[in-house]
């Protein structure tokens, strides 16, 4: 089995990818609504990601 | 007035979902979706194996213990086929520390659930709550 290493970022790309593809295929109920919703949850993983990261950055001093 | 549907409607589409992530949409016809669900899941659990995640197995003692072990070992469980198969061949890796593979075990916990999810799926289309 081979090794991989990720950053946390990667991590959470890949996470954020995913999880939004799997929200979006049981929560809606046309394909475009589907495809709408998986970008829209991937946005807000990404929007999260950076902004927690900001807040532990400056809450850190 | 709300009936329960017969467990023969949605059992075996439920039971395939489990064992292969995706096989419950396609089972049902939806072999798009059930194409997208098994990929994601197949690809968050082996990226998890890749990063030398830990598998858990249940532990008792403290609540926080059990709920953790007991949690994650749930989790893992979830992910059907997967899981087994890694099991039996040998692969789960025992817990070391290291923040790669503390991802590495988020995503095979993370894996199960989102095939927990998509089983849910699979039990509202096949009792026709859903398309």
């Amino acid at each position: 089995m081979p090794k991989m290493n990720l950053s946390n970022f990667e991590a959470a790309l890949l996470f954020a990818l995913f999880t939004s593809v799997v929200l979006g295929i049981i929560t809606k109920k046309t394909d475009r609504e589907r495809v709408r919703y998986a970008a829209y949850c991937f946005v807000c993983f990404i929007a999260a990601i950076f902004g927690l990261s900001w807040l532990m950055f400056l809450g850190h001093g | 007035m709300d009936q329960t549907p017969s467990m023969g409607k949605w059992l075996p589409a439920v039971l395939v979902a489990w064992i292969i992530p995706g096989g419950g949409h396609f089972l049902l016809k939806r072999r798009g979706r059930g194409a997208l669900i098994a990929a994601s899941v197949a690809a968050m659990f082996l990226l998890g194996l890749m990063m030398r995640g830990a598998l858990f197995s249940p532990q008792n003692g403290d609540l926080l213990t059990i709920v953790i072990y007991w949690g994650g070992f749930f989790g893992n469980l979830m992910s059907g086929l997967l899981y087994f198969v890694t099991v039996w061949l040998g692969y789960a890796q025992p817990d070391v520390a290291g923040h790669v593979h503390d991802y590495g075990t988020k995503f095979l916990v993370a894996a199960g659930l989102l095939n927990v999810l998509a089983m849910v799926d699979a039990f509202e289309i096949a009792t026709g709550k859903k398309e």
